[in-house]
């Protein structure tokens, strides 16, 4: 047993940690919330020339051959920091190009993915807004010029800055909803695409994605044909997993500077901090963290060892969510009424907290799943 | 970071899984493990007759030095065997053994070591503790048991409370006060003897009617000045190396996940208007949130071993570990109960109670745990002043 991080996440850590206080404060923070893009093309070209969006990307495509564990590392401080970009949307959709691409597409996307060159946004959940197989109703059927796809997608991320998205969708309506996925990269410039911004709580950048006879070539059908769920299901583990460490990284931001805050605050002539009822909301709020760390990191570790964790996973996404939700929540009443206010930057993390509960699945949705795995 | 452990610790895990699959097969009928030892004659003799199994092993003295009689490992090896007996409910360690030994190993002098070591390894002694009194519980250094010096010997008098396990102890371990005019932490000594005239035991029983503590009152008890552990007016940091010895405390979290596994079982086994528990959404939920808190608990268990095998400061990471598992159990029980409805209430001797009343009784317990050995509260305390730094007053 091992419980530190490696020499090289540490410095991962650190550097992440400089790069992003320094050139991603919170008025950035502020401003990208308001920009309909959301997103710095240059602060996104010195993200990739320190190597980031290569980070899991084997060598010979240009990347770094990191672990998901560095992923990990890296993501904790972009939640830490409330990074907005489309840096989640694409790690998440490298991986089944790693794990199912032909030789060909890895050759075509990882490179530029690596080079920062290439931005990625996952079109998978629908109306229906469910993780379950059943509810992908968008279908792709054979063309003379390869595919068609047809159908509505909503809570894309990173929609209007993605140059390709991974559509999952439907190639076969008789056989169980898990066997007739297929997984596509679909040019975001195809023809037929509509995109519609989705304001949010967070106001991260989501959009309906709209594919209206949009045409995919057939080299652009990623794995086989009708054998997409697996990989999407592989997808979400690493995507909650992933997602977690961005909680970590913001919860960790709320306890830290609500302990400091704590410290300062003079009410009733003592600083806030002093009084009991502060210290064990503290104490709780750390305890809980840390509590939720161990689930999720464990589960990292299982998902880089290849070894089986569907219930690791679930737990870690159950129990982050909330404990994500709760630490704000007690943030803003510690911070008091400023803690309420659009200026105050823990609000930035309450709403963020309140958008990722049901991303990749709600605590009930993953609770249940965790049901299944016990076999009750 | 690599959550792997060596071969030689799967080997001791594996090794004393199958010893205690098969010790927890001999236990009382309606065994509910830990302190059920020392409540009943039966109880007690089983656990009398798995601790010299265990002794006969070598497993009593895993951290020692082998020159004394251990095998030299570390907190992992510890964490590991103490997560395995409390799964299985196998009371392999005598109740106080380490404080005892943790004190003795640190600041005992070579005599104390050769006199008072082998007999614990071959778990001769059982120690009743003598920490708490009427008036110091939380603040403990309060305490006004006072030991005074008579030629060769110390004359204590007080009286102590929580006195656990006394009725089936034949030794005590006694802070007292030896210098009323220094510092409250530092004027106490930490005392070790035979139990003899001069000290009387009262039962004090528990709201569950089990018998585990006891008062006691010390009138002229003399002890050898041989029999003081660490220097005088210095007890306060004797107990604490006892106290320090197991910090990641895995032991409440791995007994916990075993009594949600019997509360899984049973939702499984019983039909509620035609269906079954289990299948019910809402004690689904319930139950698989227990599930996440109980690996949450030994996962941090673990990283608290973790920091404090690398010889880290964890006074705040073991507080956390503590009160979160203590609560937890109690939040078990008491949920249990109402997923039982009536039937919860039932205590072991119905033979309506499911599960022989365990968990109306594990309720009760649970409720004795957040509060020995440290309060929730002062857990709390202790994270917010030792882990973060927050002001005292």
């Amino acid at each position: 047993m091992n419980l530190d991080l490696t020499e090289e996440q540490e410095m991962l850590r650190r550097t992440a940690r400089d790069f992003l206080a320094k050139e991603f404060p919170k008025t950035l923070v502020r401003e990208m919330e308001e920009d309909p893009i959301g997103f710095r093309a240059d602060i996104w070209k010195k993200m990739a020339e320190l190597g980031w969006m290569g980070l899991i990307i084997p060598e010979e495509y240009d990347g770094s051959m990191g672990s998901f564990m560095d992923l990990l590392v890296l993501l904790e401080e972009m939640g830490r920091a409330c990074l907005v970009s489309p840096f989640f949307s694409t790690a998440i959709c490298t991986f089944p190009i790693l794990d199912s691409g032909s030789e060909e597409q890895k050759r075509g996307f990882l490179p530029r993915i690596a080079a920062g060159e290439e931005i990625l946004a996952l079109a998978l959940t629908e109306p229906a807004a469910t993780y379950a197989a059943a509810g992908i109703t968008t279908k792709a059927r054979e063309d003379k010029k390869g595919c068609l796809i047809n159908g509505t997608k909503l809570f894309v991320h990173d929609a209007q800055t993605a140059q390709h998205f991974l559509c999952i969708a439907r190639t076969n309506f008789w056989s169980p909803p898990e066997e007739g996925i297929t997984l596509f990269l679909v040019d975001a410039k195809s023809h037929g695409i509509r995109i519609t911004p989705l304001p949010t709580i967070a106001d991260d950048k989501q959009s309906e994605v709209l594919f209206d006879d949009v045409v995919v070539p057939g080299e652009n059908m990623l794995g086989r044909l009708n054998g997409g769920w697996p990989v999407v299901r592989r997808l979400l583990e690493r995507a909650s997993v992933a997602k977690c460490a961005e909680m970590i990284g913001g919860t960790d931001w709320t306890v830290e500077n609500c302990v400091a805050y704590a410290k300062e605050r003079v009410q009733f002539g003592k600083p806030i901090g002093s009084f009991g009822i502060i210290q064990h909301y503290l104490a709780e709020m750390w305890t809980e963290l840390g509590h939720a760390r161990g689930l999720v990191y464990y589960a990292g570790w299982l998902l880089d060892q290849g070894f089986p964790c569907a219930r690791e996973v679930a737990m870690a996404k159950a129990r982050m969510s909330e404990v994500y939700r709760h630490c704000t929540r007690m943030g803003v009443q510690i911070f008091g009424g400023i803690g309420t206010t659009r200026e105050h930057d823990m609000g930035l993390y309450y709403r963020r907290a309140r958008q990722v509960l049901s991303l990749f699945g709600s605590p009930d949705f993953w609770r249940e799943k965790v049901a299944l795995e016990m076999r009750l | 970071m690599d959550f792997k452990f060596t071969p030689e610790q799967e080997a001791l895990r594996e090794e004393s899984t199958e010893f205690c699959g098969e010790e927890a097969k001999r236990a009382p009928e309606g065994w509910i493990g830990g302190l059920a030892a020392e409540e009943t004659d039966e109880g007690w003799a089983y656990h009398r007759s798995v601790v010299e199994k265990v002794a006969a092993k070598g497993w009593l003295c895993l951290p020692w030095p082998e020159e004394y009689g251990g095998q030299g490992h570390g907190p992992i090896e510890q964490l590991i065997f103490n997560e395995v007996t409390a799964y299985y409910r196998v009371p392999a360690i005598p109740m106080h053994f380490m404080t005892v030994a943790a004190g003795i190993l640190m600041y005992g002098t070579e005599g104390q070591k050769k006199e008072w070591l082998p007999k614990m390894a071959r778990a001769e002694i059982n120690w009743a503790e003598g920490l708490s009194e009427p008036n110091a519980g939380s603040d403990l250094a309060a305490l006004t048991t006072t030991a005074v010096a008579d030629g060769d010997d110390y004359v204590i008098n007080g009286q102590k409370v929580w006195t656990s396990g006394a009725h089936r102890a034949d030794h005590i371990f006694i802070l007292a006060r030896t210098d009323p005019n220094l510092p409250r932490h530092r004027g106490l000594t930490f005392f070790i003897n035979r139990i003899g005239p001069g000290i009387e035991f009262r039962p004090l029983i528990f709201m569950n009617r089990s018998h585990l503590y006891n008062e006691t009152f010390i009138d002229d008890f003399r002890v050898s000045r041989r029999n003081i552990i660490g220097k005088l007016n210095q007890g306060w940091y004797v107990m604490m190396a006892g106290r320090n010895f197991a910090r990641a405390n895995v032991s409440v979290a791995a007994g916990g996940k075993r009594d949600l596994e019997d509360l899984i079982k049973y939702c499984k086994q019983t039909q509620e208007g035609g269906e079954f528990l289990a299948k019910k959404p809402l004690i689904r939920q319930r139950l698989a949130d227990f599930a996440i808190d109980y690996e949450a608990a030994l996962k941090f268990a673990y990283y608290v071993c973790w920091l404090q095998s690398k010889g880290k400061d964890v006074a705040a990471e073991a507080a956390a570990c503590g009160y979160y598992a203590n609560e937890l159990n109690l939040r078990l029980a008491n949920t249990a109960m109402e997923i039982m409805g009536l039937y919860g209430t039932l205590k072991g001797g119905s033979k309506w109670a499911p599960l022989y009343g365990k968990f109306q009784d594990l309720s009760q317990w649970s409720s004795g745990f957040t509060i020995a050995g440290g309060t929730t509260e002062i857990r709390k305390n202790v994270i917010a002043w030792t882990g973060l730094g927050l002001p005292r007053d």
